[in-house]
């Protein structure tokens, strides 16, 4: 017999949890360090470090408005997605009814279509309404994408709740919308807020759906680099990434603090 | 009373209105429009013939190469699942016995990327899969090869970043079948007398067996609807049913054809997720009877 307890890692265990996390970083890091990298290919940065692609990104102004684009496009869609959000949770967390699960599966069911088939279907759709190239439409389709992981976080904090507060106030006078606004709201902010931050996420990462949709004029970050990526070796993409990647660790930090990174990442507490 | 229990029953629908218009007009209009589509003629030089036709359909299925490009297809989500679930499975176990401090930091270590970007992590693995990129240059090393293996714009390297892309969904639903599981059945067994293999064997690869089947679900068909990675990765040489559809549609203009392969495999999928989930129930009945 070892001396490790049953339920402990021995080095078998440890080495293969290390490739696994070699694996899964790999790809990250080997982008940051081509970031930092002087010479004018996709290289290492071993001959000295450098902001040279960095200060490129300043000189490449499509690179510039589809960042732009791209926040304006999370901060629209993803609010738009938690206030529509809110009712449909508060409905489907709080009532039973003929069709509550037809409706979760059709409010759901942006994630489990390919995001290819999507993005097929709103191109047609655009260009029957003559909406191409709209950034309200954009705004609408991204909306729709990101709302499933809105949903997800605000039904959680709806259903997580004690309704006392809000029988009390009610009982003390307080109109369904007071109760709904100075009760409800306030208890389930932080999984309305997790929600909001998730489908921002989403919404500026998404490629697939968007790359069908984008015109010159709406083109989001991730089209734009995908676009550099299929096209040419150049390492201006890696600089993009790194910041990309410092922004997402950034609301990770954010989306931790709101509702627990576990909640966001697996689902339960 | 009457009245107010009609209010009851249409309070939900109510609250849920904004949302359901949203979604009725641009998520069920437009996948109606795209289906009608594909049943639309298309012309080289008059375009989009309306009219109801299944010529789009014919041409896929009397055409050998649309056949590969299925099986491909199938194939690649079929070997990213199985690698998904032989990495995932152990991974899964190592992170449960980890001490709390430790566990929380790697399961964000290997479950963040998921809120990465695609091309960017994509981007990653087009630079350690070149030519003179690092996977080659430890593969070198080793002496595993004698010269550069051409990983980029090959089957196996979509495989390996595919796999990379949607490991943390595997190790996730496995996860949660773990917070079900029992460990202090696996503690009797070994104290019992039984192997570590034949614990592992007899008493916790059962319970964790609903796990591995959703995620194997998840995996398969979010590999089978990968766009970005094969597109990049894979490139024009290693062609999957997303990346055809594409060109249908932003190349040739072929929009009829395109929606028509974006039916199939919507349908395929839905036909392995429900096939797949009817036989899980039919299977863990027989078990659990």
């Amino acid at each position: 017999m070892s001396t490790r307890g049953i339920g402990q890692n021995g080095p078998a265990a440890l080495t293969f949890h290390a490739l696994v996390t070699v694996f899964i970083m790999a790809p990250l890091i080997v982008v940051i360090l081509v970031s930092f990298s002087g010479k004018g290919y996709i290289s290492m940065p071993f001959g000295g470090v450098s902001l040279r692609w960095y200060r490129e990104i300043l000189k490449a102004p499509e690179l510039l408005s589809a960042f732009l684009l791209s926040i304006r496009l999370g901060l629209a869609s993803a609010t738009l997605a938690s206030a529509i959000t809110i009712p449909a949770a508060l409905a489907v967390a709080r009532y039973r009814f003929a069709g509550r699960g037809g409706l979760m599966a059709f409010l759901t069911s942006p994630m489990m279509i390919p995001h290819v088939v999507l993005g097929i279907a709103f191109l047609r759709f655009f260009s029957i309404m003559a909406w191409t190239g709209s950034f309200a439409a954009l705004v609408l389709v991204h909306a729709l994408i990101v709302m499933p992981f809105s949903l997800r976080l605000t039904l959680a904090a709806v259903i997580g709740l004690q309704r006392d507060a809000e029988h009390a106030a009610r009982s003390l006078g307080a109109s369904r919308f007071i109760a709904f606004r100075r009760i409800l709201l306030p208890l389930i902010l932080p999984g309305v807020a997790g929600g909001w931050v998730l489908a921002f996420i989403q919404s500026f990462d998404d490629v697939t759906m968007t790359l069908f949709v984008a015109t010159p004029g709406t083109t989001t970050l991730p089209v734009a680099l995908y676009n550099r990526i299929t096209q040419m070796s150049d390492p201006v993409t890696t600089s993009v990434s790194t910041i990309m990647i410092i922004g997402t660790i950034l609301f990770m930090f954010s989306l931790d603090r709101m509702v627990g990174l576990d909640k966001v990442l697996i689902g339960k507490n | 009373m009457i009245r107010s229990n009609v209010w009851q029953s249409g309070t939900p629908w109510l609250l849920s209105m904004p949302a359901l218009a949203l979604f009725l007009g641009l998520l069920a209009v437009p996948m109606a429009l795209t289906a009608i589509l594909s049943f639309n003629a298309f012309d080289g030089m008059r375009g989009i013939q309306p009219g109801f036709s299944l010529t789009n359909y014919i041409a896929i299925l009397s055409d050998s190469y649309y056949y590969e490009l299925f099986l491909r297809t199938g194939a690649m989500a079929f070997g990213v699942t199985v690698i998904c679930i032989v990495i995932g499975v152990p991974e899964t176990l190592i992170l449960a016995r980890m001490r709390p401090a430790w566990q929380g930091t790697f399961l964000v270590v290997i479950l963040g990327p998921l809120l990465i970007s695609v091309v960017v992590r994509t981007l990653g693995w087009q630079i350690l899969l070149s030519r003179d990129g690092a996977v080659n240059s430890v593969l070198l090393r080793l002496h595993l090869v004698d010269r550069p293996v051409q990983l980029l714009f090959s089957m196996t390297g979509v495989v390996i970043v595919l796999t990379h892309v949607l490991l943390p969904f595997m190790i996730i639903a496995i996860w949660s079948a773990l917070q079900r599981f029992d460990s202090q059945v696996a503690h009797a067994a070994r104290s019992l007398g039984a192997g570590p293999l034949m614990t592992f064997g007899r008493i916790t690869l059962p319970q964790l067996m609903p796990g591995i089947l959703s995620g194997a679900i998840i995996v398969f068909t979010l590999s089978a609807s990968a766009f970005a990675t094969p597109a990049i990765i894979g490139g024009r040489r290693v062609k999957v049913v997303t990346t055809a559809i594409y060109d249908e549609f932003l190349n040739s203009m072929n929009w009829p054809l395109g929606a028509a392969l974006a039916a199939l495999l919507l349908l395929g999928i839905v036909f392995v997720v429900v096939g797949s989930n009817q036989l899980i129930e039919r299977k863990f009945r027989q078990v659990f009877a």
